[in-house]
């Protein structure tokens, strides 16, 4: 079979190289996607959170597949901080680029649209912007005394999503989750985990194509049903919060990769 | 009625001071600024809006939220912070020399942006120690001031922590004192402010409740909380009566 489905979530995660840079929205994140690299053992991953991380990036830290995490916050909520992030900031093992959520959007929406930079109110006086060596301080061009922050545009080598259904010509149904649709416009490659692959053509349904990623920004799409799970995703289960304790326990003590495995392999 | 919880007195604190508002923000993990908000609903009919909240009657998009703030469509947003200084720079990234930090939070979120754009930005932290509350930040991450020349039409109005209420001087850059709460006065506050801050005098006690604050709290409010803070108002008012 041609066409945009794949078998399953390994042979999304094959293409990902060493180094590469990939996007992860911070909600319905795929951790299916993140164990399996983690499988993999890639390296040297530049993640950006957009604009938020969470326990996939956790993981994909924790696992060593990182290098650079560009981000707004790593946080488990509720679940209190992220203990692989925190430890490898600290040891100096992870470099981060620290920004601030809006300033994400706009960068990739500025990918999106193929145009090379973007402005941004705020963030003037900040250490954000003293340690962004890629961000600049300009004068507005229309307006006299007017200092404004401009961002280089981002596009990311990978978009990496999960959704609750896809077709099979690859068009992806996000609903109103439109950070994944900033993602997948900005980045150059979108790879997408979703519950279902269904027949029906998603953009023949109004309902559905309002909120759909056509297919002509997305590369890949594998079923993985559970794609998001310890964590929720709305619409189809809850969160296991017993399942992230124990990787959070686990996180915290700092053991290695097969272990970082096992408390989301248990829940899936 | 029973008497006021401290939690309380900083739930109405808070909602004094977000009076007149149309559209508050409040994160999902703030439960006290959240309650202060619900109340100026109740009482006046502000817009809430909850950031990171999947109910529909308080959802907004996270792109929406910066896009509004950036108009001026949002009118009172909280910060809180590992440490906040005298100047009332706000911290979220950590302590020590960045990157690698002795201590290390999560991060900026949108504080760098909507600290700038969001007129009436009230600080809370409960916590009232010198290690919260610093002569000087280890990272900006949200400026608490701005040279003359910036488009700056928002910033810090109060700072809110469990022992007192202090009012942002913007023009002169310093926080101002102007109540303490019950069971707190001038050197106890001193002693655990690592800044240093004008004082109003005479210096009040924090007003409490009244009758009709705490009734709508007590009765409108709490149930609301119950489905989005759930471990919150369980603590304070019990397993609240179905709305």
């Amino acid at each position: 079979m041609g066409g945009p489905i794949v078998s399953d979530v390994e042979a999304l995660a094959a293409r990902v190289p060493d180094g590469a840079s990939v996007a992860i929205f911070k909600d319905q994140a795929p951790v299916a996607l993140a164990r399996a690299l983690v499988a993999q053992a890639v390296r040297g991953l530049h993640v950006i959170t957009v604009p938020t991380g969470g326990l996939a990036v956790d993981l994909l830290i924790g696992a060593g597949c990182v290098a650079t995490v560009e981000t707004s916050g790593v946080t488990l909520g509720e679940h209190g901080a992220a203990p692989a992030f925190a430890r490898a900031v600290k040891s100096g093992r992870v470099r981060p680029l620290d920004a601030t959520c809006p300033a994400i959007y706009a960068a990739l929406q500025a990918g999106g649209k193929g145009i090379p930079f973007i402005p941004i109110r705020g963030v003037l006086g900040t250490d954000v912007l003293a340690h962004r060596h890629d961000w600049q301080v300009i004068d507005n061009p229309f307006r006299k005394d007017d200092p404004i922050v401009v961002l280089p545009a981002l596009r990311p080598d990978f978009g990496l999503l999960h959704a609750v259904r896809a077709d099979r010509q690859g068009n992806v149904w996000i609903g109103e989750e439109e950070g994944l649709r900033i993602i997948a416009h900005a980045a150059h490659r979108v790879l997408v985990t979703v519950e279902e692959v269904m027949d029906a053509d998603l953009m023949a349904d109004p309902v559905f194509a309002a909120g759909t990623i056509p297919a002509f920004y997305v590369e890949a799409v594998a079923p993985a049903p559970g794609g998001c799970r310890p964590l929720a995703l709305r619409g189809c289960y809850g969160e296991d919060a017993a399942a992230i304790r124990r990787y959070v326990e686990r996180a915290r003590d700092g053991r290695p990769v097969g272990t970082w495995l096992e408390p989301v392999a248990e829940a899936a | 009625m029973t008497a006021a919880a401290p939690e309380e007195v900083l739930i109405t604190t808070i909602a004094r001071l977000l009076a007149g508002s149309r559209h508050v923000a409040v994160g999902v993990l703030s439960p006290i600024p959240g309650a202060a908000a619900l109340l100026v609903r109740e009482r006046e009919g502000a817009k809430v809006s909850i950031i990171g909240s999947r109910d529909p009657a308080y959802r907004i998009g996270s792109v929406a939220l910066f896009d509004l703030a950036a108009q001026g469509r949002i009118d009172a947003f909280f910060l809180s912070g590992g440490q906040i200084d005298g100047g009332a720079n706000v911290n979220l990234v950590g302590i020590g020399a960045y990157p690698t930090m002795q201590v290390r939070w999560s991060g900026s979120f949108g504080s760098a942006f909507l600290y700038h754009l969001i007129p009436k930005v009230i600080l809370f932290r409960e916590e009232h120690t010198p290690r919260t509350l610093v002569e000087r930040v280890d990272f900006v991450s949200a400026a608490g001031s701005s040279p003359p020349g910036t488009h700056r039409p928002g910033g810090p109005h109060a700072l809110v922590t469990g022992r007192g209420l202090f009012l942002w001087q913007r023009d002169e850059g310093r926080f101002r004192l102007v109540s303490v709460h019950p069971g707190s006065d001038l050197a106890d506050i001193r002693a655990r402010t690592g800044f240093d801050f004008d004082v109003e005098e005479p210096l009040p006690v924090t007003a409490l409740p009244d009758q009709e604050e705490l009734r709508t709290l007590r009765s409108a409010v709490a149930p609301q909380l119950g489905s989005i803070y759930p471990q919150f108002a369980r603590r304070l008012w019990g397993a609240p009566a179905a709305a």
